[in-house]
């Protein structure tokens, strides 16, 4: 070898200095976003905790996740102790007490009680919602995959589903009021004025008025909203099944429907189960597409109480996590009493949420460990 | 056109078959008869053919968009098997077919072999249970997974679960049994099991064979099948093809010289 010195290195190195000064700023960046992120959750848990937790055993203060919304009453006692109590409380306390004894008395809406309503909205409309876009989806996915004849429109159909993901889920909200809330079609004894068409069928009438705003018309705006995401990643699933299942199947005589029910849907459907996991943290999170379709701001019962019927639950609107924490924060002032409401509803949404991306996360690797070909 | 060794009606008869993938004609004008209760093996270098004639026989190539069949006609049992008001699945179910690679369902043994008894409707446990015993007997199984017969197919060696397979296609009855390279991934231990069984079946089923390896198609087979670039080269009892084969080409390739 020939010049062999040249493997040392003499003097500073400017090729040295630069790539000090790339890591140093591309790791600053990174760091900073953390540490933003990092405040911002802080600050929620350590304000929204007391909420929900408490220092002595069980350590969970269920009230906050059970009672329902209502307003606050600030006020001074005759003797000069300051009480905060919700709504009920405070009547049955000006009941004992008598009205006189209320002095300095301030209310906040939607700060007292708890959040139970908005809870079990979220929970209903998300169950929902995954239930009709599932359903949907899957059969989709299983004619796009299964049935339909690779070509370029099938490519193009797939390409739209794929672009619907991105649209802006306040547009799914105006699609879901127009479509759903106003237009979709209803059986009726007595058409309202404002059906666009009424089908008279002799004992009833098949009228297109819309759902109005409730719990279906909702569901219905959201699944349109995870429905491409269902469809796209249950076609992944299926795609993942070996082609060579199939064709054993068929070659023993198997129908293409009993292959696909027998030998296909079951080993993709933890996969798509999986992927749908993540849709329901994304269904259970939006507000815009529920903000005119279902959501209401105040509501003294909860979804399931003063029905006439089982299925009027259908046509009850309700309150829900994101739509309540809006109405939190854009609606009423922020003061030292409105906090615990404010911060301990975002921090009991976090932690769904939170939970939902967790309980994916494991799904996944525990099918991975399972299914294997 | 090939003599029929035995005097029987022909399993399948194949009549100046020509076969496209789109535009690309991938089997000229073949003809050959696949005598009943005999092991056809077909031989021949890859991309022949060979491999496709065997999947025309049960129509499985109808999942290939691009493939079909553009002259000629393939007569199973005497009927041609691309006229309309044929019931493919029945085909199916009386021909069967074993792949290359072995492709049991993540099922249990028992629902592998069950498979296909059910898809057919069969839902009396007693009958279930006692096809599955004799399919797994006659394949030499029966004893090593008599005690875990729930237990995932998946846990089965390689040459267990091509076994398991065959078990599997035998369980619906068919007549016809094409086997697709069925030990090409298997080890020579397995293979020869496997080729032990095919002797074994040849009494109840006719079997047609795909298979890269000249000495399992001497060892097995009555009648071989040379192809070449889609054609039929020459075809007539194993013996005669690989100690006096009539073309010249067919010698080449058995004595090894190209392939």
């Amino acid at each position: 070898m020939e010049n062999p010195e040249q493997l040392i290195r003499k003097g500073v190195h400017h090729d040295r200095l630069k790539e000090g000064t790339v890591k140093a700023v591309l790791g600053g960046l990174t760091w900073g976003v953390v540490l933003v992120a990092l405040l911002i959750f802080g600050r929620i848990c350590w304000d929204g905790a007391p909420a929900v937790l408490k220092s002595e055993f069980p350590f969970v203060d269920t009230d906050f996740l059970t009672a329902k919304t209502e307003t606050l009453h600030v006020f001074d006692d005759a003797v000069g102790n300051r009480h905060s109590l919700p709504a009920t409380e405070y009547h049955a306390w000006v009941e004992k007490e008598g009205s006189d004894a209320v002095f300095n008395e301030q209310t906040y809406s939607y700060s007292g009680g708890g959040i139970a309503g908005p809870i079990a909205g979220t929970a209903l409309l998300t169950l929902l919602s995954i239930a009709m876009a599932l359903f949907f989806g899957v059969a989709a996915a299983i004619y796009l995959s299964e049935y339909a004849k690779q070509g370029r429109f099938i490519g193009l159909v797939r390409l739209a589903i794929l672009n619907l993901a991105g649209v802006p889920s306040i547009v799914f909200g105006l699609f879901g009021f127009a479509v759903f809330v106003l237009a979709a079609p209803v059986f009726t004894e007595a058409p309202s004025e404002r059906s666009l068409l009424a089908i008279p069928l002799g004992f009833t009438w098949f009228s297109f008025q819309g759902w109005n705003s409730s719990l279906i018309a909702g569901a219905a705006t959201l699944a349109c909203m995870i429905l491409p995401v269902i469809i796209t990643a249950s076609e992944e699933s299926l795609k993942a099944v070996p082609q060579g299942f199939r064709e054993a199947s068929l070659a023993m005589g198997a129908t293409r429907w009993q292959t696909i029910r027998k030998c296909v849907l079951p080993f993709a459907l933890p996969g798509i189960l999986t992927s749908s996991v993540l849709s329901l943290a994304r269904a259970a999170g939006e507000t815009a597409p529920i903000m005119f379709t279902v959501a209401v701001a105040a509501k003294d019962d909860l979804p399931w109480e003063g029905l006439s019927n089982p299925f009027g639950i259908f046509q009850t609107q309700v309150q829900a996590l994101p739509y309540h924490i809006y109405t939190l924060a854009a609606r009423i002032p922020s003061s030292e009493f409105t906090q615990r409401a404010q911060y301990g509803s975002v921090f009991v949404f976090l932690m769904m949420i939170f939970l939902f991306s967790a309980l994916s996360i494991i799904l996944r690797n525990r099918v991975r460990s399972k299914l294997k070909w | 056109m090939v003599t029929n060794p035995s005097n029987r009606v022909p399993a399948i008869a194949i009549e100046n078959l020509r076969f496209n993938y789109g535009d690309k004609e991938v089997l000229h004008d073949v003809s050959l008869d696949i005598p009943d209760r005999q092991i056809t093996a077909f031989i021949g270098p890859s991309g022949c053919g060979k491999s496709t004639l065997l999947r025309c026989f049960n129509r499985i190539n109808d999942r290939i968009p691009s493939a079909r069949i553009t002259g000629g006609a393939i007569r199973v049992g005497g009927i041609d098997i691309s006229r309309p008001d044929l019931d493919l699945q029945m085909l199916r179910r009386r021909v069967g077919m074993v792949f290359q690679k072995w492709n049991p369902f993540p099922k249990s043994i028992y629902d592998n072999v069950a498979y296909g008894l059910r898809i057919h409707g069969e839902k009396d446990s007693k009958v279930l249970d006692e096809r599955v015993e004799h399919c797994l007997r006659v394949v030499a199984l029966w004893d090593d997974v008599k005690d875990r017969l729930k237990s995932s197919a998946f846990g089965l060696s390689g040459g267990q679960q091509q076994r398991l397979c065959i078990a599997r296609t035998i369980a619906t009855r068919p007549d016809v049994i094409l086997m697709d390279e069925p030990c090409s991934a298997l080890d020579p231990l397995s293979t020869l099991k496997v080729e032990e069984l095919l002797l074994e079946l040849k009494k109840d089923y006719t079997i047609v064979i795909v298979t890269h390896n000249l000495a399992q198609a001497s060892r097995c087979s009555d009648q071989t099948a040379f192809f070449y670039l889609g054609e039929l080269i020459e075809c007539g009892p194993t013996g005669q093809i690989f100690t006096r084969p009539s073309e010249s080409r067919t010698e080449a390739y058995v004595s090894g010289s190209f392939g």
